[in-house]
């Protein structure tokens, strides 16, 4: 369903991802795993059509997301890792915007935005302008938005990112829920290791831009000769810490939080 | 349609809920027009061009419209550190469609700007002398809007950040608003400022509404509406193209 080959992104002098190749079968949950500033956000934006890749291909589908840009939109849906609602509309009215893009029938769109908004426990608050929710119903809303219509392929990108155990529990029973009745693929990137061992069929590990290990969680557990998936990812990545530069998308939003008083 | 319609919706929604800003926004045609329009007066007056702030309403109008329109366009910056860019870029809908919702939401703003603008002005004594014109200077206000709107969507997707917005703003829509001649009959003016006024997209706009709603104006009429017409289908050529470039 995803076939990528000697993918490679550079900005500049720094290369983000280095020569990448791997493929996930369809209706598999594939975890792609690495340290802050790994390069994995920059492979999900080239599969996802926001950059086009400095050299190798990629196929989503059959279809290459650089030449036929609206055909492979089509076939993904995808959850970001940083913020990406309108804070001036509802809660309801971002599900509509959501729907209407996806070319979701107004009927269907309703009755699942209905569904998903009582699944994510935000059904109460939907008239309510998204800027006055906290972050974690920010981000559960943009988990059910990114579930309002049903692509092939379910990008997530940190999904469980400041969210609570329960939102947790229900976020990854409904992955596992529709990769199993609708056969959808999914494509996740996540720091907590647990979590990627109890979804994953199968896992991909990046270090500074380069794919360093690939296999079910059983197979890079005995190829590193440990017990747990956070010991086989420590073993495999170093201890370090990794330090990302702020971008100047932080260096912003820490301006307008200091100028605006929070009007988005 | 669905998508442009909904992306125009949803600029409609986000100005109707900016209470604040839509006060703030008023501030400044108000101090053009009441403390220009009556304090030049006078000297308006004994220079013989008749009343100033019937003079200088059209061009509050058009400014007002003009600083509303680049604003709307300059709001894809927003939505790109806010994140809403993305949402609507990995969507499958073409990125024209979404550029023209943007623009057309943009506009549309724009002019509900104007027309209050408009409103303020008539209650501190502006009065068109030719109610009939009215609707054809309303046509004017839709071309200034959708031109502006387009240069700000253009600009927008060129600029990664707000560092470049204070240079947008001292160079780019200020000289605009300066040299439309919204302050200052075009008439009589030296040849650089001839000149460069004769560049400035506005002026055609400005002295469009000028010609509807005063019937004075320093141009032909349909002289204005074509270089309005030639300048928006560029600017909005630009601004599909930008748009459909821009990379997070």
């Amino acid at each position: 369903m995803i076939c990528v080959r000697n993918l490679a992104k550079s900005f500049g002098s720094f290369t983000a991802v280095n020569d990448v190749s791997f493929e996930v079968a369809e209706g598999e949950i594939f975890a792609f795993l690495g340290p802050n500033g790994a390069g994995k956000t920059t492979t999900i934006k080239m599969l996802t059509t926001l950059l086009h890749p400095t050299s190798g291909s990629i196929q989503l589908d059959g279809l290459d997301p650089s030449t036929h840009q609206n055909e492979a939109r089509k076939r993904f849906g995808i959850v970001f890792q940083d913020p990406s609602l309108d804070g001036d509309l509802t809660a309801w009215e971002n599900m509509e915007v959501h729907g209407v893009l996806y070319h979701v029938p107004r009927k269907v769109g309703r009755a699942r935005s209905e569904e998903l908004l009582k699944l994510f426990e935000l059904w109460d608050r939907r008239n309510e302008q998204v800027k006055k929710f906290s972050g974690g119903m920010k981000r559960r809303l943009e988990i059910a938005r990114g579930f309002l219509h049903t692509p092939k392929i379910l990008f997530l990108d940190e999904p469980t990112l400041g969210l609570d155990p329960q939102s947790r529990n229900q976020l990854w029973s409904h992955v596992k829920r529709v990769n199993e009745s609708e056969r959808v693929t999914v494509f996740l990137t996540t720091h907590y290791m647990d979590e990627a061992d109890r979804v994953a069929h199968r896992i991909g590990v990046i270090d500074h831009g380069k794919l360093i290990a690939q296999g079910t969680p059983q197979a890079i557990k005995e190829q590193t000769g440990t017990a747990s998936l956070e010991d086989a990812f420590l073993a495999l990545t170093g201890s370090t810490i990794r330090d990302e530069s702020a971008s100047p998308t932080d260096q912003i939003r820490q301006f307008a939080k200091m100028w605006s008083g929070g009007r988005r | 349609m669905s998508a442009i319609y909904i992306l125009w919706l949803r600029e409609l929604k986000r100005y109707v809920r900016s209470h604040a800003q839509i006060v703030a926004s008023l501030g400044q045609p108000m101090l053009y027009l009441l403390v220009l329009g009556f304090g030049l007066s006078p000297v308006f007056k004994r220079a013989g061009y008749g009343d100033y702030l019937q003079f200088v309403a059209p061009g509050v109008i058009g400014m007002s419209v003009l600083f509303s329109s680049i604003f709307s366009g300059l709001g894809l910056l927003w939505d790109r550190q806010f994140g809403f860019l993305k949402e609507t870029l990995v969507a499958p809908v073409s990125r024209l469609q979404i550029m023209i919702g943007r623009t057309l939401g943009g506009a549309t703003v724009a002019v509900i700007q104007g027309l209050l603008v408009t409103v303020i002005s008539m209650i501190a004594g502006f009065r068109p002398a030719h109610l009939i014109n009215v609707p054809l200077a309303l046509g004017f206000m839709v071309a200034i809007a959708i031109v502006f709107s387009a240069l700000g969507v253009a600009i927008g997707s060129s600029l990664q950040d707000m560092q470049g917005f204070q240079l947008i703003m001292n160079f780019l829509v200020m000289p605009i608003y300066f040299l439309s001649g919204a302050m200052f009959p075009l008439v009589g003016l030296g040849p650089v400022l001839t000149f460069v006024t004769h560049l400035d997209p506005l002026a055609y706009g400005i002295d469009g509404m000028r010609a509807m709603l005063l019937g004075q104006s320093a141009f032909n009429p349909l002289v204005d509406l074509a270089v309005l017409a030639a300048v928006g289908a560029v600017l909005l050529a630009v601004g599909a193209y930008r748009f459909s470039k821009i990379e997070i």
